[in-house]
């Protein structure tokens, strides 16, 4: 009853915070929004208009009220779930990301299993072998992924993997020659493709997809084995270990039985927030790779500073963030007895 | 006589990167009887328990002899051991606050000593489980089987450690301080639940312990270890006919109920007692 | 006789102590061979940087139309780029440009940071759940991604990177001077300082910060090396330093339409963010050991 009462106290209080946090988003990208320098009415109305069209338009867009209402209306906008319009598109700008964002999810999904595919077993392995050779290989190893430019690698990989070596699909999401072949169902090419029957191009999307993500997933790779080393000293040190040798287990079977049973929940929680940070590296990859995503449309619309869409973007990113971190919060609660 | 459960003669333990050995000349053979080991902390008593036990990775074993009923420790390979720990000998140790894993089912922990060495369903597994809880005077093993550690007490999480390490019915059980870590009411109970076990079911139990009362009562024979060595071995009955000035020092550093009131004395540690016994 | 034993000692104590602590901390760094690695790469960065002038064989700005896109060796030990200027050369002029943006990052970084997080861990109640919201409100986006929205609004340029990357970054030492900060205060020392009225002010400068300095600077050299991979794609995304500025991203993002024949052009710079960005990263895991035993576990 009381356990029952304090939950729902702490789901309130939560989400209260996630509200402010939310609230705090929009000043920031409205903030961001009005430091624009580009002048938004100029590149609505383009270079020759008269100045009564000029002053018509900035009317309309409200930049002649007082700040704090020009802010409640950009609220209003957003809580109708009006985006405005992408100045180089002429498209609402929340169509526009929404038909980019699952070229963005395949990769950065494909990235995060290649990451924690890694990323965990070299964390488990370094921390049963702490301080020995295997320990300093990985922290390495991780170390050079985290430090590595990706857009650099991205580019050194294109030359050898593509142009030299001729093992994967260059840039793009698949050959030129299958664009427009298959229907856009769902979005993701590898789900079209076969719903289509197109066997041919899900093989390209493979091929196309295989060496971003795999720069992506080494370089959050770094963190997930970090966090995993130290979750795992953690438990190695407790003294149930020791039960469990006694019980009759050998020590393998203690480490992943015991030891990597216990952290499991806190691995799913790194890894979601790691998936969220694989967009950071996403934009810069997204360029390299001609990848129309989420990140390429952002990118383009930074360059010839097209507000409306910048200041979606951000807005999205911060939200996905935040949900990112909830899930994680959330599976948290739900599998660690302890927390109950 | 019956033939012993365990004998070790001249056991000395060195870890790993120490100058020095961190217990040495450690003889005795254990029957299906009581024996206590008693020490202060740091005197080698705990490492003696884990080397039988050879749970001990990084630390040298030697021995003129290390026999556990018809198995040469020496030279039992880790495979040896995985199916001896557990089954024919186990451990209980010392808080179940640390030793019991936090995040799995209590039941689940107990009959995995089970389904690790008998060819078992999880349902007979269950079963003996169950019985094993009440074994140890669980009053409502159902729900205890289904609790995670920090759902139930300290004296009663002891009891579940008990019942984890024996319930595959082993010959030989040390005990590392198992009730120091308990509520001084709780003590006596978990106790008389191991006492009792121990000796239905005829098991040679190694109690390890800083507690010479405790000991006195609840074994057989003890050993007192000083700095790594055993310094005088007695029937736990005749502990106040003690010899060696160590022993007697432990013993007239007890409080007891009914004395009159005075300094109690203070332990004298002296290094020749180290090197008397070496030689 | 007495007199020599106790002269030993204070003769010790004479000694600055902070340079003795650099000087274990230094042994320390040598001793282990990766972050010795990355001492070793920054001095010669440093070096490198203040020595420009010198170590540079051409003038980093220099065109020479008549030998564009040349091969490494023929007196330019990296080849030239598509306008034939001496690529060593600009990377030399460049390891300046990655020092300032470092140095500036971190000057304003580490004290907003410090400021903000001792101030609410020590104060904590109202003051600490506002300024934490502010921290965790910035900590919700990913810090590129953040910077990429800074530099587009306040226009492209590298002094605008460094305040977008400056802006971003202050959040996570803000996190862990608070952390530290809130475990200090209610240590002993902190009470006898009230007690003898220091004012909080006081107490927060002269006994709360010095105890977080070692982690916060632990964190800024690790931080150090996420700045240079910020710089460097703000740089290559068009929105850091502009051309013809030597800066490293921005060298690789001019040599992009050129990699597939002349490979020098993007290599070189990518080496040299890569192994800067890497001896920061080893160093500061070297520091993490060096000052903080009781997180030796934790990396």
């Amino acid at each position: 009853m009381q356990n029952a009462r304090l939950r729902l106290r702490g789901a309130s209080s939560q989400a209260t915070t996630i509200l402010i946090t939310l609230l705090g988003l929009l000043v920031l990208t409205f903030v961001i929004g009005r430091m624009m320098p580009a002048d938004p009415v100029r590149a609505m109305v383009g270079e020759d208009a008269t100045r009564e069209t000029y002053e018509m338009v900035y009317h309309q867009l409200g930049l002649d009220r007082p700040i704090w209402e020009q802010f409640l209306r950009y609220l209003g906008d957003v809580l109708t779930g009006n985006f405005g319009t992408s100045i180089r598109t002429g498209q609402p700008v929340m169509q526009d990301i929404l038909r980019a964002m699952p070229a963005t999810i395949e990769l950065a999904t494909f990235a995060i299993l290649i990451g924690a595919g890694l990323g965990i077993p070299l964390g488990v392995t370094a921390a049963v072998n702490k301080d020995k050779w295997q320990d300093h290989l990985i922290r390495v190893f991780s170390l050079f992924g985290h430090s590595m430019p990706i857009f650099w690698t991205g580019m050194i990989a294109l030359i050898v993997f593509y142009a030299h070596l001729g093992w994967v699909g260059g840039s793009g999401r698949m050959e030129q020659f299958y664009i427009g072949m298959v229907d856009e169902r769902t979005g993701f090419l590898l789900i079209d493709s076969l719903l289509a029957g197109e066997t041919d191009v899900f093989w390209s999307a493979i091929n196309h997809l295989i060496l971003p993500a795999s720069l992506l997933g080494y370089s959050s790779s770094a963190y997930i084995t970090r966090m995993t080393r130290s979750f795992m000293l953690d438990q190695l040190g407790q003294e149930y270990m020791t039960t469990a040798r006694v019980k009759g287990l050998s020590r393998r079977q203690t480490i992943w039985l015991h030891a990597f049973g216990n952290i499991r929940v806190q691995l799913v929680t790194i890894v979601a927030l790691a998936y969220g940070s694989l967009l950071e590296g996403a934009v810069l990859i997204e360029t390299v790779f001609a990848w129309p995503g989420f990140g390429q449309y952002l990118t383009s619309n930074l360059i010839i500073g097209d507000m409306n869409a910048v200041m979606t973007c951000v807005l999205i990113v911060g939200v996905i963030f935040i949900v990112l971190n909830l899930i994680s919060d959330l599976l948290y609660r739900t599998f660690d007895p302890r927390t109950k | 006589m019956e033939k012993p459960v365990l004998d070790v003669r001249n056991l000395a333990i060195r870890y790993g990167g120490a100058s020095r050995d961190a217990v040495r000349g450690v003889s005795f053979t254990l029957g299906r009887e009581r024996l206590g080991i008693v020490g202060e902390s740091g005197s080698g008593k705990s490492t003696v328990g884990r080397a039988i036990l050879k749970l001990l990775p990084s630390a040298q074993i030697t021995a003129d002899r290390m026999q556990f009923e018809d198995i040469d420790l020496l030279k039992a390979s880790e495979r040896d051991m995985l199916k001896i720990r557990g089954r024919r000998m186990s451990m209980i140790l010392q808080d179940p606050k640390y030793s019991l894993n936090p995040i799995q089912r209590v039941g689940r922990q107990v009959a995995e000593t089970y389904m690790r060495h008998f060819p078992a369903t999880k349902a007979e597994a269950r079963q003996k489980t169950l019985a094993m809880l009440e074994a140890v005077k669980i009053r409502d093993p159902e729900r205890v089987h289904d609790l995670y550690p920090h759902e139930i007490s300290g004296g009663m999480g002891q009891r579940v450690m008990i019942a984890m390490m024996l319930l595959a019915e082993p010959d030989l059980v040390i005990a590392d301080e198992p009730t120091s870590a308990l509520d001084v009411t709780v003590r006596l109970q978990v106790l008389e639940i191991l006492n009792g076990l121990v000796r239905d079911r005829g098991i040679g139990l190694i109690m390890i312990s800083h507690d010479l009362n405790l000991v006195r009562n609840f074994c057989d024979r003890v050993l007192i270890m000083f700095d790594g060595q055993v310094v005088e071995t007695l029937n736990a009955h005749e502990l106040d006919r003690a010899q060696h000035p160590y022993t007697r020092g432990l013993l007239a550093a007890q409080p007891r109920i009914g004395d009159r009131r005075k300094m109690l004395s203070v332990l004298d540690r002296r290094p020749e007692w180290s090197q008397e016994i070496a030689q | 006789m007495t007199v020599k034993d106790t002269d030993m000692p204070r003769q010790a104590m004479k000694m600055p102590s902070s340079l003795i602590v650099l000087r274990n901390i230094l042994g320390f760094l040598m001793r282990s061979p990766t972050s010795a690695f990355g001492l070793i790469v920054l001095g010669l960065l440093i070096v490198i940087a203040a020595f420009a002038p010198w170590i540079a064989t051409h003038d980093p700005y220099a065109q020479d139309l008549a030998n564009t896109l040349q091969a490494p060796g023929n007196g330019h030990l990296f080849g030239t780029d598509e306008l034939g200027r001496d690529i060593f050369s600009r990377l030399v002029w460049g390891s300046r440009i990655s020092l300032t943006i470092i140095f500036l990052v971190s000057i304003v970084v580490g004290p907003i940071g410090m400021i903000v997080g001792t101030t609410a861990g020590y104060m904590g109640g109202r003051l600490d759940t506002v300024m934490m919201r502010i921290t965790d409100i910035f900590l919700s986006f990913p810090s590129l991604i953040l910077s990429l929205a800074f530099v587009a609004a306040l226009g492209p340029s590298l002094n605008n990177a460094i305040i977008a990357i400056a802006l971003t970054a202050w959040p996570p030492i803000a996190r862990l001077a608070r952390a530290e900060a809130m475990t200090f205060r209610k240590a002993d020392y902190i009470a006898a300082a009230r007690l003898q009225g220091a004012s909080d002010m006081r107490i927060i400068f002269k006994s709360i910060m010095p105890m977080c300095l070692p982690s916060v600077l632990i964190r800024l050299t690790l931080n150090m090396a996420t700045v240079i991979l910020t710089a460097a794609g703000l740089g290559f995304l068009g929105l850091g330093a502009q051309p013809p500025m030597p800066e490293w991203g921005a060298m690789i993002a001019t040599g992009r339409r050129y990699m597939i024949d002349s490979w020098w052009l993007v290599t070189f710079p990518g080496l040299a963010i890569l192994t800067v960005s890497l001896a920061f990263n080893l160093l500061g895991d070297g520091l993490r050991d060096a000052l903080d035993p009781k997180q030796m576990n934790r990396r």
